[in-house]
């Protein structure tokens, strides 16, 4: 009988799962399933070149959906259910697909406010669908935009939109931006880095309601305060798109529950946005939104597969991401937070050109760097190693 | 082998550069320098994990 593996999810962690199956030798059928009907595309232009209206939408085409994969494409078709007895995927139109394999990928879906209208100008930002809405908006030349959530993704919605000359005022409800991320010192120099580019940055404001009959024309804040506006970009964080695999059997925590393998069941892998599993390194369980992991963890849970009974190995990167937003690259690998410590190494905050170093426990736990690319790179290593935390800082403070 | 980067594309995230420091290097002034341009081939298996990590898909490998 021909082998036969599903995967759900054709973003970046599915296509590399399918990739990876492919060129390690799987020949069975392979059936790719999503939800949006686009040709598989990369996401991290969405908020940037392509929402700048430098891109065109056919420039992000993921590479692995460019390959010849031999697959059996469902595009436009959801996943609504599994039944890991009968080992099949329903999907909203009613087919059920059987698999011998499954692979998880579907993300995370953008969070919405609670009583959120549906009026006209008001955006969220995760499909190519929603960028190409909200870019049209942008191309009209909005008097203002509202960003709600002072989040990586909204950061760089304010950023792209100042970059096109658009006044923007960003609302966050904590009084930190990225405090539980990055930490309150480091929250605040991302909070600075929209100020200098002549952002209205509002912390610690609440959003009370939304003014407009069928177009947003105001924000309206619980402090009495109301901002004009046409167009409203809500960026507050994502949730894994776990509904499906209610009642499945699996093990559902704030994502797909999986083992050190990225196994959630027998011959049931998740990976990438939805997959939580337990880091060694850092002795905790993780669940990571970036792009990198996505395609390594795409790539680790294509091998769990094809390892079968056989020996598989443990899944235990240290994570990495980078964000664009004006001409700052901000880079982070590793953890960080609140309740880190953390250490300007090179250069200055002021500045906004810096690397700093995170630790917990005594180690070496992340590192951060605005416009440090090479020095972020470098002491990933200390991470990677888990250093200990005067150590490091020694190292890190040496190299030129 | 012969290592190509399309610098149009390059956003200088170094991840090139760690995984093969000995062909890629970001310098301080945030530009990614080709060290060797036709490295041995035993650096081959490194230089195409590199092409494939690339977030903006900058790098390709000739011959």
């Amino acid at each position: 009988m021909n082998h036969n593996v599903v995967v759900v999810g054709a973003s970046l962690a599915g296509m590399h799962a399918a990739h990876t199956l492919r060129k390690e030798g799987f020949d069975g059928r392979l059936t790719v399933v999503d939800a949006d009907p686009h040709r598989p595309y990369d996401r991290p232009p969405l908020s940037k070149q392509v929402l700048a209206g430098e891109w065109d939408a056919d420039r992000i085409v993921l590479p692995p959906a460019e390959e010849e994969l031999d697959i059996e494409w469902r595009l436009g078709e959801r996943a609504v259910g599994l039944d890991l007895d009968s080992r099949t995927v329903s999907l909203e139109e009613g087919d059920a697909l059987a698999f011998d394999q499954l692979v998880i990928a579907t993300g995370a879906a953008a969070r919405r406010l609670p009583d959120q209208p549906g009026l006209a100008g008001m955006h969220m930002l995760r499909s190519l669908d929603d960028c190409l809405a909200l870019r049209a908006d942008l191309d009209r030349t909005p008097e203002r935009v509202v960003v709600i959530g002072a989040g990586f993704i909204g950061s760089e919605v304010a950023a792209t939109c100042r970059d096109r000359g658009l006044d923007v005022t960003i609302i966050e409800v904590m009084p930190v931006p990225l405090e539980g991320a990055l930490g309150r010192r480091m929250g605040m120099v991302c909070a600075d880095l929209h100020r200098d580019h002549g952002v209205d940055v509002r912390l610690g404001a609440v959003v009370g309601g939304f003014g407009g009959r069928e177009h947003v024309e105001r924000v309206f804040l619980t402090d009495g305060n109301k901002i004009k506006t046409d167009v409203v970009v809500i960026g507050v964080g994502v949730s894994p798109t776990t509904h499906w695999l209610e009642g499945s059997g699996l093990t559902l925590d704030d994502g797909v529950v999986c083992d050190e393998t990225l196994l959630a069941a027998p011959g049931v892998v998740a990976a990438g946005d939805i997959a939580r599993w337990p880091s060694r390194r850092f002795g905790t369980d993780l669940r990571v939104e970036h792009w990198e992991n996505a395609i390594q963890q795409g790539e680790a849970a294509a091998r769990r597969l094809l390892a079968g009974d056989g020996p598989a190995e443990v899944y235990d990167p240290v994570p990495w991401f980078w964000s664009d937003q004006y001409d700052r690259k901000i880079q982070l690998a590793g953890l960080s937070g609140a309740a880190y410590d953390v250490e300007v190494v090179h250069g200055s905050t002021d500045e906004r050109r810096f690397v700093a170093l995170y630790g917990l426990h005594g180690r070496v736990t992340g590192v951060l760097g605005f416009n440090r690319p090479r020095h972020v790179m470098q002491l990933r290593q200390l991470v990677h190693d888990s250093v200990g935390w005067e150590d490091g800082l020694a190292f890190a403070r040496d190299i030129s | 082998m012969r290592v190509v980067v399309d610098f149009d594309l390059c956003e200088s995230n170094a991840v090139c550069m760690g995984i093969a420091p000995e062909v890629f290097e970001v310098r301080d002034d945030d530009f990614l320098y080709i060290l060797q341009e036709e490295p041995p081939e035993e650096l081959r298996p490194k230089i195409e994990e590199a092409v494939q990590r690339c977030p903006k898909q900058a790098i390709s490998i000739e011959g």
